[in-house]
């Protein structure tokens, strides 16, 4: 094992430290996805909107978050509202900020996506029983929209960790920064530590997803 | 329905663009002056956490290496603590013209274009290339080499464009990796091999066989600390530190803590610039 670098993880604080940046791209992460599902559910049904305008907003919205890779947006935020309106924004506030940007838009495209599945005859069928449109929405439409919501967004929510590790440009040390000074640190006394560093990071993404993507698939099979 | 997402794509793409521009266009320098970093209590240092041995942080998680060695001091004189922060390569410049750290002290080199963008202190370090050679045949100048001979270079790195610009006759081997480029000068595939002299020093140090012909090559490039540009007060207070920790052969001790294991005794004298004269550096290696 000694070749794999291994015993560098176990020296000092290394491996708590590698567990503390793995807290940083999970605690970011999540607050992300709360604020995205939040924010997404209504942007959503706006999605559905019928009038061209709001249609218009959002299609550009969507294309924007499609276009731009999310590095140039964390670019833009951390340093660019700093130049044109001198706030200072903290990087973990830019970050959430930036990720909420992009869950929203996806999470929308879901919640909208879903909405249309609905089958018509489930509207015309509250409508017959003497709903109003809002009460169909609530007891009828939502439901079944969110059941078919949840599997899909969790997907989201585990490409949002693993897109974390993009936040070290703008100075978060997160798990996989702390992974790259660990190997950086021991280059003369253990050259091979990246191979057994990034193995163990690795594992540490997949223990954080495998569970949350398990998760999607269970609900799938019990709300399908 | 297609249209529609043609036109918006192009909207967006359009919107895009505007934001970054607007972000080169209102390029404006907010910074703290030295009064208001001392009245703050603390100062922001950015620096890099994994360029062992110059910043790098420890299995404790503290910030080392010979940068830190020289942020830990300024912190000190200043009489402020340290906020250090992570930075990367590409990421140094914006750091200080939007203000968000004071000093960037991450192996910064001087360039002409970069003194447009920020203010750079007095230098602190010497780089140039450098050219390794096995022990039986040192290489000690690139006039020497016969016609035969061969040189290792890294694409891409400032090594190759020199060589290409100012030695058109020598013929270049070309890798894409520090590895294959370390193997191919240990088969003996050419006569030496050509990057930053502190990778070959280092280089030399780590391996039995091999000796630096060359220690500086080129244009000697220096290392200094950088502020936002116009940042006056700061500015001044650092190159006076600068100068008076010369005094005390301050990047000496400096270079004896943090780079000796690397680099060896010898290059001390010409990898330090002290007090920020470079002058009489260069004349040590000549």
């Amino acid at each position: 094992m000694q070749s794999l670098g291994l015993d560098v993880l176990f020296k000092g604080s290394n491996f708590l430290r590698l567990l503390g940046g793995l807290w940083v791209a999970v605690r970011i992460s999540l607050v992300s996805v709360a604020i995205s599902i939040a924010l997404g559910i209504p942007a959503g049904i706006l999605m559905t909107s019928n009038r061209k305008v709001v249609k218009g907003i959002f299609r550009v919205y969507l294309e924007i978050v499609r276009i731009m890779p999310q590095m140039v947006l964390l670019f833009i935020v951390y340093f660019g509202t700093t130049r044109v309106f001198g706030w200072n924004l903290s990087a973990e506030v830019s970050a959430i900020i930036v990720f909420v940007f992009w869950g929203c838009a996806e999470m929308g495209d879901l919640v909208r996506g879903a909405l249309i599945s609905i089958p018509r005859i489930q509207y015309e069928s509250a409508q017959a029983l003497g709903m109003d449109a809002m009460t169909s929405f609530r007891y009828v439409i939502l439901p079944q929209t969110v059941r078919r919501l949840i599997p899909l967004s969790i997907n989201l929510i585990t490409r949002m960790i693993k897109t974390t590790s993009l936040v070290m440009m703008i100075g978060i040390v997160e798990v996989l920064k702390v992974g790259q000074q660990i190997i950086e640190a021991n280059r003369k006394t253990s050259p091979n530590a990246a191979f057994g560093i990034f193995a163990v990071v690795l594992l540490m993404y997949f223990l954080i997803c495998w569970p949350v993507s398990r998760l999607a698939v269970y609900l799938e099979k019990r709300w399908a | 329905m297609k249209k529609t997402q043609i036109i918006a794509t192009f909207v967006a793409a359009a919107i895009g663009t505007t934001l970054i521009g607007a972000g080169s266009v209102f390029a404006d320098g907010t910074f703290r002056t030295l009064d208001e970093i001392k009245e703050s209590g603390t100062i922001n240092i950015g620096v890099f956490s994994d360029k062992s041995p110059f910043g790098y942080v420890d299995e404790n998680g503290d910030y080392q290496g010979y940068d830190v060695y020289l942020a830990e001091r300024l912190g000190e004189d200043l009489g402020v603590e340290i906020n250090y922060v992570s930075t990367e390569a590409a990421s140094r410049i914006e750091y200080l013209q939007t203000g968000k750290v004071d000093i960037i002290l991450a192996n910064f080199t001087v360039t002409p274009e970069r003194a447009e963008e920020v203010d750079f202190a007095l230098p602190y370090m010497n780089v140039a290339l450098g050219v390794v050679s096995p022990d039986d045949a040192v290489v000690e100048s690139l006039d020497d080499l016969g016609e035969e001979d061969q040189v290792i270079v890294i694409s891409g790195t400032t090594a190759e464009t020199y060589l290409v610009k100012n030695y058109p006759d020598i013929h270049l081997q070309k890798y894409d990796a520090y590895a294959e480029a370390k193997t191919a000068l240990e088969n003996g595939n050419a006569a030496a091999w050509a990057n930053d002299n502190t990778e070959v020093i280092a280089f030399a140090i780590e391996n039995e066989g091999f000796t630096v012909g060359i220690p500086s090559l080129g244009s000697a490039d220096t290392i200094a600390p950088a502020v936002t540009k116009g940042n006056e007060s700061l500015l001044d207070w650092l190159n006076e530190e600068i100068v008076a920790l010369g005094e005390e052969q301050f990047f000496h001790a400096d270079y004896e803590a943090t780079l000796l294991d690397t680099y060896g005794a010898d290059y001390e004298d010409t990898l330090v610039v002290e007090g920020g004269a470079v002058a009489a550096a260069e004349t040590e290696t000549e």
